[in-house]
């Protein structure tokens, strides 16, 4: 197992590179004066003055300490972190396409609304669905613009007691902070022994508030729903409508898709499922599909194809308005239509095995060790991704899922999803993704295993950890306290000024 | 291309330890009458062929010279130093996730926190968050957060708001369940007399206002509105450009508790409207830092007192709170705000005051050029970028637009009642000719 330390540079923040004398001088205030009244004119400002080559080493010498998924598996469940092909980079960084105006009109624009038109296409093909919006911004802004939707559809039928949303309690937090927000109660039902959808707490919490249903498939255990269309069926009785979280398609694209399982709504997370790069937090693009009887409730505009060319539909009879500011993250939509392109039917369907392949074969290499357990119906198999509890070894040693966590970092690998999803204690949820070799995968076993066994012979090791990071473990709390909290340089500066 | 390594070997071998016969036997709980038996009808294409049919359709579009185009209403063209993209294509930052797992993510941590210093010195603002999506959000947004920060049901909006974002705006408050009034400012600044007092604001969470507002202008009476609002108990919310923070008296000023904006023209390329970076401030205030929604970056230190970088403050977050989060926002535009980092840095306060300076005389002169053809200004205000002519005052507005269009130049935007004309850096005196010459044909022939 090889040695990993991360490089460590001592950098001082871009303001103590700088001395700099936040005034603003005189003789610039008087000749802007001449356009503007001098009381709207600015007296001070605080930035720092650097030359070239001390910016570009200072971020160069930042990125040395990041890891990223090209620099290894990066197996965060739920957060699909799949290596990015380059040439989707590459093809978008063109100065010409940069340059593109939101508001140039459309008649000049056939090539990119081409392009977009057909990612659409693309995208109702492998869900389904029969019409999209590629405006949301990411994934959690798609599950809001579809949760709109539900919240219009029965606005307009007349049905506005239906104000409840039922989420399993094993949903990503996205679905009830995203139902919240469009003004819905969030209904929670348990999981049942399986750990799938409680069909009968489900029935139970039906009625005729019920707004619909927010549910992922594969769920986060990494299960698959198999009541599925008893699911839909429950719920369209009930007079609600189905919304599939996309966060999890890796796990079934170019095998099922949500449109055949009866959603009625789907978010995608094209920064997940087709490989675009996440850039340390965003952008991302959440697409949504819809079935057709939903399409006037999407927001505008919507691109359409009319006397051969394309066109900005802003004519929506039920819209439930706009969600951002222009057409959504278009780079980041470019990206996605390279990624499917290059990998084709064949490509989407082979990752989408090899990601379940992966994700079952690491589960079944770790299932035997010590200080873990499997929770719900461990000899089902999972899809992408997997969660196993760390809760015996915090039984029997003391070492918690974070410190594991931490000390995998020394191996230069990055540590899954922990303490998530909710039902699950001392919860690892770990999605390794396709394209992560077996080589890999056996690694990361050998390391699991390697600091369990730490774990039982030297915990306070494992709980020292991480050692080989650019730093050692983080002090979480000491950041949000009112007092020690400095949110940005000024604090800092604040602060030694007393 | 292939993006994933395994041999047929390697897949019997994992097959065989997982105890299935086939990989298909791995999807056996998906119902048959659901599973796909057929591929999806999509073309698999090489890396050669997929470029050249990306490049080719794109050639079906019309691009326009930056010196070409006047339209800006919070997408400006703008030239993106080569430093900048150098930094954001690193792939240490480009290809990694949101950092949960701060001790090996403390590159993009600190790269983050210094976004959030530099946009906090620009906006003289206390907390800034680490990314909305865009303006429109962000303002969105914020309208929600002083309605949950005041417990107030009611928010005042400028009528006079860009057709995209008066939606946005509206969209969201009718999600979140809350009423607005639209508000119109008179030429002294003052607004509709009716609304900013005791009996009719009440209920009023925030008032909104654009600065300088949706045609370019700017408007005394701000600290005025600042204090009624305050007096009754609401929120301050500005809408601002932030690179004319550089030169206007900053929101600290008018006492603003939130302001948002749109950070693209600072360093981000307008890409057709997105990636954008929506900027998200609060002032020093408990109640308003916890009331914020999206991540936040803060100063830690680690058990062994090094310095270090986290997202603090959590607990307002979704992955924590769910239904009880201040938002749902997870994923962001981290990497437009790393790319304004670099970019205000870059740039530094000399380059910043620079570029601020030749866009208000670039204005000015453009200004004069316009009146001298004989529009007329929709309001005899300042103003900083950007200005707005009367529609069809004296010339056929829309006529103009389309006749330019023709010509290669993409003449400002139609807002409400004026005819946003907005100025960018490629801006000169010789495109302001040939402009203004064309502008001539097209007048003199109706």
């Amino acid at each position: 197992m090889s040695r990993f330390k991360q490089a460590s540079w001592d950098e001082p923040l871009l303001f103590e590179l700088s001395d700099s004398d936040p005034m603003i001088h005189k003789e610039y205030k008087d000749e802007v004066s001449k356009y503007i009244p001098r009381k709207f004119v600015r007296d001070k400002l605080n930035l720092p003055n650097l030359s070239e080559p001390q910016v570009v080493r200072h971020f160069i010498r930042l990125s040395q300490m990041n890891y990223s998924v090209d620099l290894g598996i990066y197996p965060l469940g739920s957060c699909t972190m799949k290596y990015n092909p380059k040439i989707c980079d590459y093809i978008v960084s063109d100065s010409f396409l940069e340059s593109l105006h939101p508001d140039q009109p459309p008649e000049t624009l056939q090539g990119l609304l081409s392009i977009l038109y057909e990612l659409s296409d693309f995208l109702k093909k492998i869900t389904g669905m029969d019409y999209f919006t590629l405006q949301p911004a990411a994934g959690a802004h798609g599950e809001y613009t579809g949760v709109s939707i539900i919240k219009k559809y029965h606005e307009v039928r007349g049905n506005n007691q239906r104000d409840e949303i039922i989420v399993p309690d094993s949903a990503h937090g996205t679905n009830p902070a995203s139902a919240k927000m469009a003004g819905f109660k969030v209904i929670e039902i348990p999981s049942d022994e399986d750990g799938l959808v409680d069909i009968k707490a489900l029935s139970e919490a039906l009625g005729e508030n019920t707004a619909g249903m927010m549910l992922t498939n594969p769920n986060t255990l990494g299960l698959f729903e198999r009541n599925i269309l008893i699911i839909s069926k429950t719920v369209h009785e009930a007079g609600g409508l189905m919304y599939y979280d996309g966060a999890n398609l890796n796990a079934i694209a170019g095998v099922a898709r949500p449109g055949d399982m009866g959603f009625d709504i789907v978010h995608l997370n094209l920064h997940k499922s087709f490989g675009t790069p996440h850039g340390g937090g965003g952008p991302g693009a959440g697409p949504i599909g819809v079935k057709s009887f939903l399409k006037s409730f999407l927001p505008v505009p919507i691109i359409e194809y009319n006397d051969d060319k394309y066109v900005f539909n802003w004519d929506l009879e039920n819209s439930i308005g706009k969600v951002h500011g222009y057409y959504g993250n278009i780079a980041v939509l470019l990206r996605a239509y390279c990624y499917i392109l290059l990998n084709g039917g064949s490509g989407i369907k082979t990752n989408t095995r090899l990601s379940v392949l992966n994700s079952n074969y690491l589960m079944s290499r770790l299932r035997s060790l010590r200080g873990l357990s499997i929770p719900y119906n461990p000899n089902v198999f999972r899809k992408h991704e997997f969660v196993i509890s760390l809760e015996p070894l915090k039984q029997d040693t003391g070492v918690t899922a974070l410190d594991v966590a931490k000390r995998l970092l020394d191996y230069g690998v990055h540590a899954p999803t922990i303490y998530f999803p909710l039902i699950v204690k001392e919860a690892f949820m770990i999605e390794p993704t396709e394209t992560v070799s077996k080589k890999d995968l056996d690694q990361y076993s050998e390391v699991l295993q390697k600091i369990i066994k730490e774990a039982y012979t030297s915990p306070d090791k494992v709980k020292g950890a991480p050692y080989d990071t650019k730093i050692r473990r983080i002090d979480e709390a000491y950041g949000s306290r009112p007092k020690t909290m400095a949110p940005t340089y000024r604090y800092i500066l604040k602060r030694t000024e007393k | 291309m292939i993006l994933t390594s395994h041999t047929d070997k390697d897949i019997k071998n994992m097959l065989s330890l997982i105890g299935a016969s086939s990989l298909d036997e791995l999807f056996s709980d998906i119902p048959k009458e659901i599973f796909l038996r057929e591929e999806l009808n999509i073309p698999r294409l090489d890396e050669k062929t997929l470029y050249y049919t990306f490049k080719n359709k794109l050639s079906e579009n019309k691009y326009f010279n930056p010196e070409d185009i006047y339209l800006g209403g919070g997408i400006w063209p703008i030239y993106v130093p080569s430093v900048v993209k150098v930094i954001v294509s690193r792939t240490e930052f480009l290809t990694s996730y949101t950092p949960y797992q701060p001790e090996i993510s403390q590159g993009i941590l600190q790269a983050l926190y210094e976004y959030q210093s530099l946009m906090a010195e620009l906006l003289d603002m206390d907390v800034v968050n680490s990314s909305m999506y865009d303006w429109s959000t962000a303002a969105a947004e914020a309208l929600l957060m002083s309605s949950r920060v005041t417990k107030k049901k009611t928010i005042l909006i400028p009528k006079d708001l860009p057709f995209n974002r008066s939606k946005v705006l509206k969209t969201y408050l009718w999600g979140a369940g809350l009423k607005y009034i639209e508000y119109s400012m008179d030429q002294k600044g003052n607004i509709d007399d009716s609304i900013l007092n005791e009996s009719s604001c009440m209920d009023c969470a925030g008032i909104y206002v654009e600065y300088p507002n949706s045609y370019g202008y700017l408007f005394d009476g701000l600290e005025r509105i600042s204090d009624d609002i305050h007096r009754l108990g609401g929120l301050f919310i500005m809408g601002v450009d932030p690179v004319s923070m550089t030169i206007l008296k900053p929101p600290s000023y008018y006492d603003a508790d939130i302001v948002v904006g749109e950070g693209q023209p600072l360093g981000n390329p307008s890409f057709f409207g997105g990636p954008l970076l929506g900027v998200f401030a609060v002032k020093d205030d408990m109640k308003l830092v916890r009331g914020m929604p999206g991540r936040i970056i803060g100063l830690t230190k680690s058990i062994y007192d090094e310095r270090a970088f986290t997202m603090i403050l959590q607990t307002r977050e979704q992955h924590i709170r769910r239904e009880r989060a201040t938002s749902n926002i997870c994923s962001n535009e981290a990497l437009a705000a790393v790319s304004s980092a670099v970019y205000l840095s870059l740039m530094g306060k000399a380059g910043l005051l620079s570029l601020a300076k030749k866009l208000l005389i670039l204005s000015h002169n453009l200004y004069k050029r316009m009146i001298s053809l004989g529009f007329n200004s929709l309001y005899d205000k300042p103003f900083y970028r950007e200005f707005a002519l009367k529609i069809d005052d004296p010339y056929p507005t829309d006529k103009i637009i389309s006749y330019l269009v023709e010509k290669n130049i993409l003449f400002g935007k139609k807002v409400n009642k004026g005819h946003v004309i907005s100025v960018n850096e490629f801006h000169s005196e010789e495109a302001f000719s040939r402009l203004t010459s064309l502008i001539k044909e097209v007048v003199n022939n109706v």
